[in-house]
């Protein structure tokens, strides 16, 4: 059926959604740890998955995925025909259904043509069954590009003030300006990402609970990652937060996965954890 | 209050000069400007503009304006600024005559003629504009002409404008201007009141000057003797 061209992209599951974007308008709210994870959790439920790095100039993921020192070729040398896909593509050393597109760290934004990003996009739903696209901030032509063949879309906030009214601007440009939006195709399927979600300073009043976020923002919600020491480790070591399954942010990210797929799960570390005495104790100490 | 007077109904017309209507520049920008929103235009009531034009004491005079106004797609309803035999002949083509407008603006030179929007009369009768999608941040939404209703929340960083009345059926926190082309009698309804700003006919209030009693209450804003009046509904 098709939908009428004002009707929500939210709320919904797209069937054969290919691309997703993450996307935040803000910058530093965690597009790439969530990226670099969410591809990685996709790979783990063993669906074919490439994570392509968008943020022209300032390029990360490849340090986040470590696989930084085996960057050849890139986005761009693809773009503009000077390598071939499977020359700049990198697989996963953890995941043999993960592999990383990293981008050009000495060029910018405007490298990123539309049609040359369709061509590449169009090549690699050819091989892939899920197409992570790791969106730089800003709502310039690096981030509109990034969004705009996205199928689905996984809003990145954290519980403040100006990530929420960020993400809410996004939502309406992926509502607007989005391939899906221009060709008046079934809307974008947004979701929403809660990251950097601290439950003890959400109950002392100095975090947006997640209800607050979500009156304000109303857009499913996909998951709540909490704040832990343990996603820094993750990106300073190069292995995505979902490889450490025992972690709660690795955990998190699992679930978000699932949910995305279809799966019912409850949403966890949404309350502070309960301390044991003697832990409180030896912490003091 | 207007409405216990007469059952009545105030309309939004064109007004347009009477001796501009011969001029090929005119009726070039004429369709230029309505080929931009030809659905806006589409048989719009106009008022010929009679103000030092000499002529037009014949009721056929009236009959070739009203057939030039059509080859643009408006409707001749009426005159303004009429001397005595231009409103007898303007009455036996069928036309009304309506009083001169107190807030006349300023006449462009007659260099670049346009075709003047002046709102004769206050709210506008225009089609209603329906919004049922969230009203995000950065986005702009008019209803031009018309009144606006939104049938969701209207985030902070939105700016939402009507000629007419604005009616929101979830929280407002972004801008809400009504009678953006001076409509005094315009008003602002929303379930819930978080604004950022609020105006109508050009009279604002900002956040800081709502008063905290009213954050968060189902209200309506009105402008009463010249000031922004809101009331619990």
């Amino acid at each position: 059926m098709m939908a009428p061209a004002d009707s929500p992209g939210e709320g919904r599951v797209l069937l054969g959604a290919k691309v997703i974007v993450l996307t935040s308008g803000k910058g530093g709210v965690g597009k790439t740890t969530s990226a670099a994870a969410f591809a990685a959790g996709l790979a783990l439920r063993g669906h074919r998955t490439v994570v392509v790095d968008f943020d022209v100039g300032l390029r990360n993921l490849d340090l986040i995925m470590g696989c930084e020192r085996r960057v050849v070729f890139d986005f761009i040398n693809v773009i503009n025909g000077d390598a071939k896909l499977n020359q700049a593509l990198i697989k996963d050393k953890r995941s043999d259904n993960l592999y990383i597109f990293p981008t050009s760290q000495t060029r910018d934004k405007d490298a990123l043509k539309r049609d040359g990003v369709e061509r590449v996009l169009d090549e690699l739903k050819e091989s892939f069954d899920y197409i992570v696209c790791d969106s730089p901030a800003g709502i310039e032509h690096g981030a509109i590009t990034a969004l705009y063949f996205a199928d689905a879309a996984v809003i990145v906030t954290n519980p403040e003030v100006s990530s929420v009214r960020d993400s809410d601007r996004i939502i309406g440009i992926l509502a607007s300006k989005s391939r899906r939006a221009e060709h008046n195709l079934e809307p974008v399927a947004i979701h929403l990402l809660l990251t950097r979600y601290s439950p003890q300073r959400v109950t002392k009043g100095e975090m947006l609970t997640v209800e607050d976020v979500n009156e304000i923002l109303s857009i499913p919600l996909l998951g709540v990652i909490p704040e832990s020491e343990s996603v820094l480790r993750a990106s300073n070591t190069g292995t995505p937060i979902v490889f450490d399954a025992e972690s709660p942010a690795g955990s998190a990210y699992l679930d978000a996965v699932a949910r995305f797929l279809g799966e019912e799960r409850e949403m966890r570390f949404l309350k502070p954890e309960r301390r044991s005495f003697f832990r409180g104790l030896f912490n003091r100490a | 209050m207007a409405g216990n007077l007469v059952q009545g109904a105030v309309f939004t017309l064109m007004v347009v000069r009477a001796g501009l209507l011969r001029d090929s520049a005119f009726a070039r920008d004429l369709a230029e400007q309505i080929g931009r929103s030809p659905r806006f235009f589409l048989n719009a009531p106009v008022v010929l503009d009679l103000r030092d034009m000499t002529g037009f004491t014949a009721a056929d005079e009236f009959v070739e304006a009203r057939d030039i106004l059509r080859q643009h797609t408006l409707t001749l309803v009426g005159v303004q600024n009429a001397l005595p035999a231009q409103v007898e002949a303007a009455a036996a083509a069928g036309l009304a005559s309506f009083a001169p407008n107190s807030t006349q603006p300023r006449r462009p030179p007659p260099s670049e003629p346009v075709p003047d929007v002046v709102p004769v009369a206050r709210a506008a009768a225009g089609k209603t504009r329906l919004v049922t999608q969230p009203v995000r941040s950065g986005t702009q939404i008019y209803a031009q002409g018309g009144d606006l209703v939104v049938t969701a929340p209207v985030s902070a960083g939105a700016e939402i404008m009507a000629d007419g009345n604005i009616h929101v059926y979830g929280v407002l926190r972004g801008r809400a201007l009504a009678g953006a082309r001076g409509d005094a009698e315009a008003r602002i309804f929303c379930s819930r009141l978080d604004a950022e700003l609020i105006s109508i006919a050009g009279r604002y209030l900002v956040a800081d000057q709502l008063p905290p009693e009213q954050r968060g209450g189902a209200v309506q804003i009105a402008l009463i003797d010249d000031r922004l009046t809101i009331t619990r509904n």
